[in-house]
């Protein structure tokens, strides 16, 4: 069963939030994980790592760097389920 | 015409295993000389601040310039037999795991062995980069339990900075220089658990080496080779890919989280060892080895050198039940449960 968009971002919200303290409302579809949330490399490899296993999706390393706001992981990961 | 008749047919006799196999002694050797994340940061723009948070480390030790990789692995060996109450002699095999010994051959580990007294053990080099102690401490625990040896001498040394650029924002600001030694022989009870090891070289290029020697034998301009690692790829693999590795060296050993008394990871980054204490819900009850902050990534010698100064400040001790894990260039990876010396 394929996760809707909606929740992808809650499930993620949950995710960056467990990994950075941040409230899960910061956490919306504009923000950029490196200038808005201040989440470096290696935490945001963690955040797709927890990712790939909630919503059973992969996500390949060299991918990670294209996905700058949380909507470009939310599309990803939608996109990755779908295929 | 008869053909002479052959003699009576006699049974091969091969050698007489040993039930146990445990670590006498562990002992290391620190490069002199104290490298602060000042010293290294600004030929990569960075700072102490983004150093540390990044990596956990606040300074590392590297070697003087005329201390080579074999010079730290004779110290390191020379106490760590001293600890076992042994001489050279009472070696039967030398294991030394390095990537920074410059000779294709002669290995290493026979100079070594020259240098200790220990001729003629066996001894042979083992290339498994920061996984390299702990494959040595498995083939350690084979050679003495199939009979094959009865002390072996296992060194993991490396003189990381003769290997580095300094303006290398991936890996170079990391490497410190160092040696650790252990004297594995038999005992009257376990001591070293199943060894889970393993590699996936469909990732090398995560953690390489910039051009292959031979590069600089048809061009001299190509430069002296160094360090480069896919930091975030390898943090990734490190941490969440080990974490099993790791349990899985514990189940094989019978032992569960609670059971143990230290945590011995490689000392790769601050930020992998926290995390794989995370993945394997090691109680708060585990000493966690955190030897990087001001020894930096010594490679193959990072897991004795940790183990050693955990037993010297009392933070462990002899009998502690101890999960060790190497992991890094190949990519390889090697894990067991041990008692300390």
């Amino acid at each position: 069963m394929a996760y809707t968009s909606q929740e992808i971002l809650e499930g993620l919200a949950e995710i960056v939030a467990e990994e950075t303290g941040l409230p899960t409302d910061a956490v919306v579809s504009e923000k950029s994980f490196t200038d808005d949330l201040d989440i470096d490399s290696l935490s945001m490899m963690t955040i797709v790592t927890h990712a790939e296993d909630k919503f059973g999706v992969r996500i390949p390393d060299d991918e990670v760097k294209n996905l700058t706001t949380v909507g470009d992981a939310v599309s990803y990961i939608e996109g990755a389920q779908a295929a | 015409m008869s053909q002479p008749s052959p003699g009576p047919r006699r049974t091969l006799r091969q050698a007489e295993p040993v039930r146990f196999s445990r670590i006498l002694a562990v002992a290391g050797e620190r490069g002199e000389r104290v490298v602060t994340n000042d010293d290294v940061a600004g030929p990569i723009d960075s700072s102490d601040e983004w150093i540390r948070q990044r990596t956990g480390i606040v300074t590392r030790r590297r070697a003087r310039a005329d201390v080579d990789v074999l010079d730290l692995a004779e110290a390191a060996a020379r106490k760590a037999l001293d600890a076992a109450g042994l001489t050279g002699a009472d070696v039967d095999v030398v294991i030394l795991s390095t990537v920074t010994y410059f000779h294709q051959t002669p290995a290493g580990a026979a100079l070594l062995a020259d240098r200790l007294g220990a001729t003629p053990a066996a001894a042979y080099d083992v290339s498994a980069a920061c996984a390299g102690y702990a494959y040595g401490i498995g083939q350690a625990d084979a050679l003495v339990r199939s009979g094959a040896a009865r002390h072996v001498l296992v060194v993991g040394a490396e003189k990381m900075s003769d290997f580095i650029d300094p303006t290398d924002r991936s890996i170079s600001f990391l490497l410190g220089d160092g040696a650790g030694a252990a004297v594995v022989g038999p005992s009257d009870s376990p001591g070293i658990g199943p060894t889970v090891w393993g590699s996936d070289g469909g990732k090398a290029p995560a953690i390489r080496q910039t051009h292959a020697w031979s590069a600089l034998r048809d061009d001299p301009a190509a430069g002296w080779p160094t360090l480069r690692q896919d930091g975030p790829t390898v943090f990734k693999w490190a941490s969440f890919q080990m974490a099993p590795v790791a349990a899985k060296a514990m189940a094989e050993a019978g032992v569960e989280p609670e059971d143990l008394q230290v945590f011995v990871p490689h000392q790769a980054n601050m930020r992998i060892i926290d995390q794989l204490v995370k993945q394997l819900g090691l109680p708060e009850s585990v000493v966690v080895a955190r030897d990087i902050a001001d020894t930096g990534n010594t490679s193959a010698a990072s897991i004795p050198l940790a183990t050693e100064r955990l037993l010297a400040e009392g933070q462990a001790r002899s009998g502690d039940l101890a999960l060790q894990i190497g992991f890094g260039a190949g990519l390889v990876y090697a894990a067991q449960v041990v008692v300390l010396p």
